[in-house]
């Protein structure tokens, strides 16, 4: 039952999403929602680790990038199929996020910030130099021509995000549902109490930093065919770190819907911003909304409508 | 059926400071022992040694089960919650954005004790029918009595056999004090729970101890066969009794 009920609603939003691309032709709308739907999946993952533990991570471009240029790798040597690329961009990413996982043991608060703010550094300067993915210059990924059952690769692109997104706010609805979820709240509230009741803290944090790192791969795994450019520039740019904490924040973090609240909202407003003034503008916007959030609505918007309801009835 | 929990010649503290320099006690099945203790003096460091949170430099902490012993240097916290040991830490130590509820829930963490949770969750409500109350309020907002009385609940639902209070008394009005001290001789006598508390209010400690220890920068100074030995020990005349 309880595994039914998600499951259920990946199909459907598959199925919806599959509808629509033969529906709707313009390739534009498409390529909008790809960036949102991206967005979904990384402030979620962001959120398994950032709003249920309490670990706030800087890297999120790190774990995007090592799954954008593990597809690469994959595409570069054996031409492997965009299915092969997503797991395996979610395993090298989730191997990752094992690593990060036991930094927790000696950092942190804004030192585990801060260090993985300086992972993705690290990972960006060994990249740009590694010239079998093109290093600094950057690698072309020419998308296949046809792809079965669409007309459009792009199309098809956005159902693989559409299949991504509903597969994480899955895992975040399943953690939240669970006593995994009760164990990382009392790791994110007070982690030396937790360990006194025999919470196995450890265990729970490489979980959550494994699960988070993976999902935040699979998101960039596609990410070669979908900009068909990739260099490390694009592939690191900050506004992956920004954005998906900004997102879970503004949405409210206590729950799996803040997120995808978040990220709808923010990521459909810089997809309006790009078109009608410029993409320069992304990051200000940003700035500005999490300022807002911060002072006004800590708990995101979720948060405000809780508080709302709470004094109705009384 | 007999159980022992035996702290050795313990040395123990944090990077280049030793807070504990080969401390030794006992404390016997269905005993409650105290600590005292002034600030500092490694009442706290001790009780997380004996949980596992510091590993020791030195010296032997086990449980001895019919004759069977059972070493606790180098076990996680996890393995010592397993074996019946829980600590009610200093300072409460809730999840203040959980619900009541949620907190003692966690408390049942552990595969053994989740299987009896709901059974467990009744007796605290019961021993604590505050709590009961105030069960979908958040942790945060309770009161500085109901917080501790809260905390102890919450190492109750690990079904310990062993437990470790550190300093209940910290930040209650005096009337609250004497309420916490006297739950926890109630608990202890309902569950045949053997208790070792570490305590500085020592009227209220003594009210409830079989015997007790005195710890002194470090080292155990004097032992109390009884509370009424403890009360005529120099050392704590002059510390706690101002005589």
């Amino acid at each position: 039952m309880r595994v039914l009920r998600p499951l259920a609603a990946v199909v459907a939003a598959v199925l919806l999403a599959y509808l629509l691309t033969t529906v709707v032709h313009n390739r534009y709308y498409y390529f909008a929602a790809y960036v949102v739907l991206q967005y979904v999946v990384l402030a979620t993952a962001w959120n398994i680790l950032g709003g249920y533990t309490g670990y706030v991570n800087f890297g999120t471009a790190a774990f995007f990038a090592l799954g954008a240029y593990t597809a690469v790798v994959l595409l570069k040597t054996w031409k492997a199929a965009l299915l092969v690329m997503v797991v395996a961009g979610g395993a090298v990413a989730g191997l990752l996020g094992l690593g990060i996982g036991y930094l927790t043991l000696r950092l942190k608060g804004v030192y585990f910030s801060i260090a993985t703010l300086a992972l993705a550094v690290v990972l960006q300067t060994l990249i740009m130099n590694w010239d079998y993915v093109g290093g600094a210059t950057g690698y072309y990924a020419i998308r296949p021509r046809t792809v079965p059952l669409f007309d459009d690769y792009v199309a098809f692109l956005f159902v693989v995000m559409v299949l991504l997104a509903a597969l994480s706010l899955s895992v975040a609805w399943a953690i939240e549902h669970s006593r995994l979820g009760r164990g990382l709240a009392a790791i994110r509230d007070n982690e030396e109490a937790a360990e006194c009741l025999g919470v196995p803290t450890l265990r729970l944090k490489l979980l959550a930093t494994t699960l988070s790192g993976a999902l935040m791969g699979m998101a960039g795994a596609p990410f070669p065919y979908f900009i068909t450019y990739i260099e490390p520039a694009s592939a690191f740019n900050l506004d992956y770190a920004v954005n998906s904490l900004a997102m879970p924040m503004i949405g409210g973090t206590a729950s799996w819907l803040g997120p995808l609240v978040g990220a709808v909202l923010l990521g459909t407003a810089q997809q309006v911003a790009t078109v009608t003034i410029s993409s320069e503008l992304n990051l200000l916007i940003v700035g500005v909304v999490l300022v807002a959030f911060v002072i006004l609505a800590p708990e995101g918007l979720l948060g405000l409508v809780r508080r709302r309801q709470q004094r109705r009835p009384a | 059926m007999a159980s022992r929990l035996v702290v050795q010649e313990v040395v123990a503290g944090y990077g280049a400071v030793q807070v504990l320099h080969g401390v030794s006690l006992t404390v016997h099945e269905g005993e409650t022992v105290i600590l005292l203790g002034t600030n500092g003096n490694g009442k706290s460091t001790l009780l997380k040694c004996i949980m596992g949170l510091v590993r020791p430099a030195a010296g032997h902490i086990f449980l001895e089960v019919d004759g069977r012993r059972c070493d606790l240097v180098g076990r996680t916290p996890e393995e010592i919650v397993d074996l019946g040991v829980t600590l009610v830490p200093e300072g409460r130590r809730l999840f203040p954005k959980l619900s009541v509820e949620e907190n003692l829930l966690l408390g049942a963490y552990r595969r053994e004790a989740r299987r009896d949770a709901d059974t467990t969750l009744r007796y605290c409500f019961e021993l604590f029918p505050v709590l009961a109350q105030r069960r979908r309020q958040l942790a945060g907002s309770l009161s500085g009595g109901e917080q501790q009385m809260l905390a102890i609940a919450r190492a109750l639902m690990s079904r310990p056999r062993f437990l470790l209070v550190d300093e209940p008394s910290v930040g209650l009005a005096p009337l609250l004090v004497r309420h916490v001290i006297t739950q926890v001789k109630e608990m202890q006598q309902r569950y045949g729970l053997t208790v070792l508390m570490a305590e500085q209010n020592f009227h209220q400690a003594t009210r409830i101890a079989d015997r007790g220890y005195v710890l002194v920068e470090g080292r155990v100074v004097f032992e109390g066969a009884s509370a009424a030995a403890l009360g005529e020990h120099e050392l704590v005349k002059k510390y706690y009794l101002g005589l």
